[in-house]
């Protein structure tokens, strides 16, 4: 099954799109720690291509789609009008010298890395698509 | 989300109440600006009413801790439920930060007398 969902490019709609993510994955047997992190991933890729991408025009839009699959979960989010991001050449930041910095942003990607299985990005013709791949290996039917 | 502010003892307790995520950092921010401003040296940050924090929260913590390390400034965590915790603990920060699970410890450490 794939559940679809669209949103605007506004800060304010991120709490929708936790709602939405967090409705569809109550429907398997995962804990509330392992919704969240998967929520939390989801959460920082949309951050990023709302705020990064779009500057935060409410007029532009982005899908997310969410898929089940045999052994795990794919979260699809396409960026139609994406500014390009080499998603391969990101490197972690080194937290201790953020800190000596006193840098407040940053760790968002490293997040989504940490907490997904696979992380995907391609970019053709001006869309990005990020595949966010979670295993569920403890078999989580979905309750439909 | 939602912040209010209290005093216990030396404490200056923040409470955030709801999500902190890129929409609502900035008011977290902005609170505990004004408490640096005010001189406050022990910044008690309540937890126990925080459902959710993304990176844009974890952020806020972060771009303080050299600062108040080097004005001697505690900041302190309480209250944490275990899916917010596990965002800490998933980037090693709560090994930067001063988390304990309750305001009475958060008292302890500041070396406040009951009230």
């Amino acid at each position: 099954m794939i559940h679809y969902y669209k949103f605007f490019c506004s800060r304010e709609n991120l709490k929708g799109i936790r709602d939405f993510v967090t409705s569809v994955l109550r429907n398997y047997s995962l804990s509330d720690v392992e919704i969240n992190q998967m929520v939390l991933a989801v959460d920082e890729v949309c951050t990023n291509l709302i705020i990064h991408s779009h500057k935060c025009n409410a007029d532009d839009s982005i899908e997310l789609s969410i898929k089940n699959q045999k052994d795990g979960i794919t979260f699809e989010i396409i960026d139609r009008a994406a500014a390009y991001f080499d998603f391969a050449s990101y490197k972690h930041p080194d937290l201790k010298q953020m800190v000596k910095e006193g840098r407040n942003g940053g760790v968002g990607l490293l997040l989504v890395k940490r907490l997904m299985d696979k992380v995907e990005v391609e970019y053709k013709d001006t869309q990005s698509t990020w595949r966010l791949y979670k295993e569920l290996p403890f078999q989580a039917p979905e309750r439909v | 989300m939602e912040i209010s502010t209290s005093h216990e003892g030396s404490m200056h307790i923040i409470a955030v109440n709801g999500d902190l995520d890129a929409s609502s950092s900035i008011v977290l921010d902005r609170a505990i600006a004004e408490a640096v401003s005010a001189s406050k040296h022990n910044i008690v940050i309540d937890c126990n009413q925080l459902n959710y924090i993304s990176s844009a929260g974890l952020g806020v913590f972060m771009s303080y801790l050299q600062d108040f390390q080097d004005k001697n400034i505690s900041l302190l965590l309480f209250g944490l439920n275990e899916k917010v915790m596990n965002v800490f603990e998933i980037l090693g920060l709560d090994q930067l930060l001063t988390i304990v699970p309750s305001k009475e410890e958060a008292r302890m450490l500041v070396n406040d007398p009951l009230l």
